[in-house]
């Protein structure tokens, strides 16, 4: 539907502009589709966000809600208008001095935010700064150096300067921090060709049905810009996907059956006015309910339906861990609850987004992800290609924390490239967020049921775990969570005895996929309150307890591995101790004074292996050296905002003993940049930032080759001339290839894992991190509301390449800690938007003090471990034991949400008055 | 293809309106939220030019809180004491950009549940001025706001003003919302309230108010009744104050904690207000 344009008149990033404009188009989508500025980005259309946030006659407004015609006569700056004669603003250069920006998708939102803030109070007030952040949404960052940024935006920017010397060890900005402050960054949905098609998919309102299509023909003869309509039936290769190679499960379009709400029952590929007057009840879908698996009480249920012919019983996947006996009863002091766990959307600022395009025989996809080589090698199967026919081209990724592990626009987009190939056409598709949340994966819903014991001087001797995730209705990366569970069940103590057993079953729900942990932080739960059980039991300080029973170097954990070195929750918990008897101490003095608003503090500690469990995951890099002096990194870790384009060069850099500035960068496509895996798992640092190294030490040495020199010789290289200590070589001279290509390092690594056997023993991973936090709240007891005030992290990173990204990853790890404790739990069917799922906002934020230890990892880069997940991990236990401090309640269900701890503070004061 | 107009004369509008149905567009931010996915092929009657519909001033006995103030407008505008409830509302509906574009009158148009302005302007004695081509008519909020998303305005007629009486201008005001995070939330719960007390600090008038506990906001007729008089009003409150709600049980809350929380939240703000 279109309307007649009208006459406007308005300031655009400064330029007078007099332009026919559609009145009621949303201005978000004007800004981007008429005049490119795609630093305007689409969260959610919906005002839930702020992603979109511009500045309307210096006012922050959502220019998802605002109509074109509002801007007569007035003026708008978006991202792109903020720099001026090639100066970031002084709003832009304090978030780029404070490492304000990851993945960048809320950037320029809370830019028009910090600069409307900015504008009316030269060095505003925290508090100032807290309201005016309120409507922008930030996933990846916990808002500390974005908050921390505006309070300072007043100070005159000072040049921030490349060091010569080592780069690892300091916090240099981000490579790609100046594109995402200026919105020039291409996230998914940013670079879309002119002539594109668009793609939709069109999707079961059902968890549970049969369905049949009827008679498309008249669709095609209604709406001539209807191209096609893709169904299962038109897929030429494998139709189901998954990320195992037994285990594709997960069709692209559903066959025959609906399995959860959101899934995917055809596409409609056409031009984008067509496609919108086509409404889903226009299309001749037939569903037939059929009753549905709600979850894994459902699923259990002798004689429930089987959604998967090949899985009796509902049952995924079984794994167990045994090591020496269990019998927790025979220990003089035991511990034992259950704790459940719902549904968590990643909640990526970015919805997936892409566009597919045939070029002769192959493929070209460039998508939002954090896999490019999986996609496409998924890609490949699903289409019957050659993975080499499939070129998959990484946007910049506006956020993934796992949810960008799995397919989403790829096959469809791919398909219909494919198939409509004589239009020679590329194909889009953008999801919206509800479709974004229907559609996606989700964090497993858990229930943990655990025993500890230990004997009378508090030496931890057994534990018993039995877990079980609803992993929804396909496999995705349930069998991942089953995998890591039983080595992480202990907790990061030395158990002697251990009994974990982890179930996956399937339901009518969304599939439940990776999200940072893979099950970690919900077995994390179980075990920290038993942690803290145990202590009061044996009249030890929870800190001094944990401190007794940590795995330390020497130890062997409860799959039987040698830790050899680099564990480092004896100096995390060290670090804490003065901040944990402060707060002890604070909190009691405030307590005797208040009855209902109460305060409390709590602990809560974690490890982590890096990378995939107990099997091969290697990343391959390489780095060249051009006739022209050009040094390349080809780094396929794709950053999703962790920051593996700044660190992997930091790295490069100090492998070759040359300036990071030298580094230039080619980044994760899979036709230019060998296989660094996937991003996720903690891995990219640790596994590919070795690689990194040793593909640079390997290029070092054929350079220090040149001269016969020693490996202590300096190396430098400027005007097409390599200077090795004394001696100078003209590159010119030397042999190249021909991309001019005079000298490559290669590097690779694998770290060292073995399998696991049956009774889950082995050496599972290479490394593994370890943390610890404590988190101080105020309840108030007659509303059940929960404000965390503070929260200090020490984390055992091995080595920090880049102290301010590892603070990063650690404050945005426990903004999604905080979410999974007191507000995050997804319905299906019922919370597929940002106003009915919670996130923290920036007001739900405590400060954050963390504390970077490091125990160095002998195989990771100088030390380095991973950190993108470890965040996350302690910080709902923390939370958790500080609200059993402040109130005497132990929660066993999160999110704690305000009707749910009221409702067990008045059960426990009913319990109380009973006895 | 659909139709847009932006009239700048009030009667103007009345005219279209009185021809044909359009969606009346105010500050625009429920109206695009429900078209996630859709295309907007409403006919649309934009206020946005209709200047007389702007501003907030006093005008006689009441205070005139035009049809296209934001709530931005409210909180910068010098208004007395009795209006601090809204204010505090004001700068807890949405985000900031919400508060720079949603309008108050869109908001007791839309008449949702949870509308974070109707509690206050139930405690304001606020009425409502709307008109079509045979006139000006005024409603009581209480009786203009008739459920769920549901009101008295025919489809031929716009919201004018808000009207506020000047009576209870001294009057200490205050809001409360309960919501499960610290901003961008709907409410569980929320309660405004307007107090008059006598030289003594007793009660002499109290208008309370509860949101999200009922299809409409509520007045608390029992309690303010017997607040009258009183000094100590925190110990006045009893569960029976509120069994006229009827709050839903959803993922936000129970049905029972809401209850609880009102009257929780309802102690407070009396503590607050007489204090």
């Amino acid at each position: 539907m279109t309307r007649d344009k009208v006459d406007l008149s308005f300031f655009l990033n400064g330029q007078r502009r007099e332009v026919k404009l559609d009145p009621m188009l949303r201005l978000s989508e004007t800004l981007r589709e008429e005049f490119g500025f795609t630093g305007v980005k689409v969260g959610c259309d919906a005002g839930d966000c702020g992603a979109c946030t511009v500045l309307l006659d210096g006012r922050q407004v959502c220019a998802c809600l605002v109509p074109t015609a509002r801007i007569n006569d007035s003026s708008v700056v978006t991202a792109e208008g903020m720099a001026g004669n090639g100066f970031l603003s002084r709003v832009q250069h304090a978030f780029l001095r404070h490492a304000a920006v990851q993945c960048g998708a809320c950037i320029p939102g809370m830019l028009a935010a910090a600069t409307d803030i900015a504008a009316s109070q030269h060095h505003p007030t925290r508090e100032a700064v807290m309201h005016g952040l309120g409507g922008v949404l930030c996933r990846c960052t916990g808002y500390q150096n974005i908050v921390a940024a505006i309070m300072d935006a007043g100070q005159d920017p000072s040049p921030i300067e490349m060091p010569d010397g080592p780069a690892i060890g300091v916090s240099l900005p981000r490579t790609d921090a100046i594109d995402k402050l200026t919105g020039a960054a291409n996230f998914g949905a940013d670079a879309m060709p002119e002539n594109t098609l668009w793609l939709r998919a069109v999707r079961s309102p059902h968890a549970a049905a049969r369905f049949t299509i009827g008679k498309l023909d008249d669709l095609y003869v209604q709406h001539p810009g209807l191209h096609k309509i893709l169904t299962a039936a038109d897929i030429p290769g494998n139709k189901c996907f998954g990320i195992y190679p037994d285990l594709k499960d997960q069709p692209v379009f559903a066959i025959d059956q609906i399995r959860y709400p959101g899934e995917a029952v055809l596409a409609l590929v056409g031009e984008r006015d067509a496609l919108a007057a086509i409404s889903d009840d226009d299309l001749p879908i037939v569903y037939e309910p059929l009753d549905r698996i709600v979850g894994m009480a459902d699923a259990r249920i002798k004689g429930a339906r089987q959604l998967h012919a090949a899985s009796p019983g509902n049952l995924l996947i079984e794994a167990a861990l045994r090591k020496g006996e269990g019998a927790v009863e025979n220990h003089p002091h035991t511990a034992t609850g259950r704790w459940t766990t719902g549904f968590v959307e990643h909640a990526y600022l970015e919805p997936e987004a892409g566009f597919a395009q045939r070029v002769d025989d192959r493929l070209h996809i460039y998508v939002t992800t954090q896999t490019p080589y999986m996609d496409r090698d998924e890609v490949a199967l699903i289409m019957g290609l050659e993975p080499e026919q499939v070129r998959i081209i990484p946007a910049v990724c506006g956020g993934g924390f796992g949810g960008k592990l799995d397919q989403s626009v790829q096959p469809m987009l791919a398909l219909a490239a494919w198939t409509l190939a004589d239009l020679d056409r590329p194909v889009a598709c953008v999801y919206s967020r509800p479709e974004s949340m229907a559609a996606s994966t989700k964090r497993h819903p858990a229930q943990i049921d655990a025993r500890f014991a230990c004997d009378a001087e508090g030496r931890l001797q057994a534990m018993e775990m039995t877990a079980d995730f609803d992993t929804g209705a396909y496999a995705s990366w349930g069998p991942t969570v089953a995998g890591r569970v039983p080595v992480h069940g202990s907790g990061p103590y030395h158990l002697p005895n251990a009994h974990i057993q982890a179930r996956a079953y399937y339901s009518n729900n969304p599939p439940s996929g990776a999200f940072r942990g893979f099950g970690v932080p919900q077995i994390a739960l179980a075990h920290e309150a038993l942690m803290d059980d145990l202590a009061e039991q044996v009249n030890m300080d929870p800190l001094e307890f944990r401190l007794k029973n940590a795995l330390r170097a020497g130890d062997h954990t409860a799959t039987g591995q040698l830790l050899t070195a680099s564990a480092g929750l004896d100096q995390c918990l060290q670090a804490l101790r003065p901040h944990w008897h402060a707060a002890l101490e604070a909190v009691a003095k405030h307590n005797e004074q208040n009855t209902i608003l109460r305060r409390g503090v709590g602990l809560g500690c974690m490890w982590y292996g890096c990378g995939n469990t107990g099997m091969s995951n290697p990343s391959q890099v390489r780095v060249t050296l051009s006739a022209d002096g050009r040094i390349i990194l080809y780094n396929g870790a794709v950053d999703i905002g962790q920051g593996s384009f700044t660190i992997m060069r930091q790295i490069c850099a100090d492998g070759l003993g040359l300036p990071v500035a030298m580094i230039d960068q080619v980044t994760g496509d899979t036709d230019l940049t060998p296989d660094a895996g996937k991003t996720s798992a903690s891995r990219q640092t640790y596994v590919t930032g070795k690689a990194t190294e040793l593909a640079a030490l390997d290029l070092r040495q054929q350079i220090l080759r040149l001269a016969n020199a020693d490996e202590h010789a300096v190396i430098s290289i400027s005007d097409g001339i390599v200077r090795i200590g004394e001696t100078a070589v003209a590159l010119s001279r030397l042999a190249a290839d021909e991309d001019g290509v005079v000298l490559c390092g290669e590097g690779t690594f694998d770290p060292p894992a073995t399998a696991l056997d049956e009774n889950g023993q082995g050496e599972p991973y290479g490394t593994y991190a370890f943390a610890a936090q404590m988190a101080m709240v105020e309840v108030d007891v007659e509303l059940g509301t929960t404000k965390v005030t503070r929260i200090v992290a020490a984390h055992d990173v091995g080595k920090a390449i880049n102290p301010a990204q590892v603070e990063g990853q650690i404050q945005g790890g426990i903004a999604q800690g905080l979410g999974l404790a007191l507000m995050e739990e997804y319905l299906p069917g019922r919370t597929e938007n940002l106003h009915d799922y919670l996130i923290p906002t920036v007001g739900d934020m405590p400060p954050i003090e963390v504390i970077l230890v490091e125990d160095p990892d002998p195989n990771g880069p100088q030390g380095a471990k991973g950190v993108g997940e470890p965040g996350l991990v302690p910080t709902a236990p923390a939370i958790l034991a500080a609200i059993k401090s402040a109130t005497g309640v132990r929660v066993h269900q999160v999110p704690a949400t305000p009707d749910r701890l009221r409702a067990a503070i008045l059960n426990q004061r009913d319990l109380g008055r009973q006895t | 293809m659909a139709n847009y107009i932006r009239p700048i004369e009030l009667p103007d509008a009345l005219a279209a309106l009185a021809e044909r149905k359009f969606f009346v567009l105010a500050g625009a931010t429920d109206f695009y939220p429900a078209q996630v996915g859709r295309v907007t092929d409403h006919d649309i009657l934009d206020l946005g030019g209709v200047e007389a519909l702007a501003g907030i001033e006093r005008q006689g006995d009441y205070w005139r809180i035009g049809a296209m103030a934001t709530w931005r407008d409210l909180v910068d505008a010098d208004l007395p004491p009795c209006f601090a409830g809204l204010k505090q509302a004001a700068r807890q509906v949405g985000g900031p950009q919400i508060q720079n574009t949603a309008t108050i009158a869109g908001n007791l148009c839309n008449a949702s549940p949870a509308a974070d302005g109707v509690p206050p302007l139930l405690c304001l004695a606020a009425e409502i001025e709307f008109q079509d081509q045979a006139g000006v008519h005024v409603l009581p909020l209480s009786e203009f706001i008739l459920g769920n998303r549901r009101t008295a305005l025919r489809p031929d007629q716009v919201l004018t003003a808000i009207l506020v009486p000047t009576l209870l201008e001294q009057g200490r005001a205050g809001f409360a919302k309960l919501g499960a995070r610290s901003s961008l939330v709907i409410s569980i719960v929320m309660v405004a309230g307007l107090l008059q007390l006598d030289e003594q600090g007793r009660v002499a008038n109290a208008n309370l108010a509860v949101g999200a506990c009922s299809e409409v906001a509520q007045r608390l007729a029992l309690l303010e009744a017997e607040l009258i008089g009183q000094s100590d009003l925190s110990s006045v409150v009893r569960p029976e104050h509120f069994s006229h709600l009827s709050p839903l049980d959803d993922h936000r809350g129970t049905a029972a904690y809401r209850l609880d929380a009102a009257a929780t939240i309802t102690k407070r703000l009396l503590q607050d207000l007489s204090s």
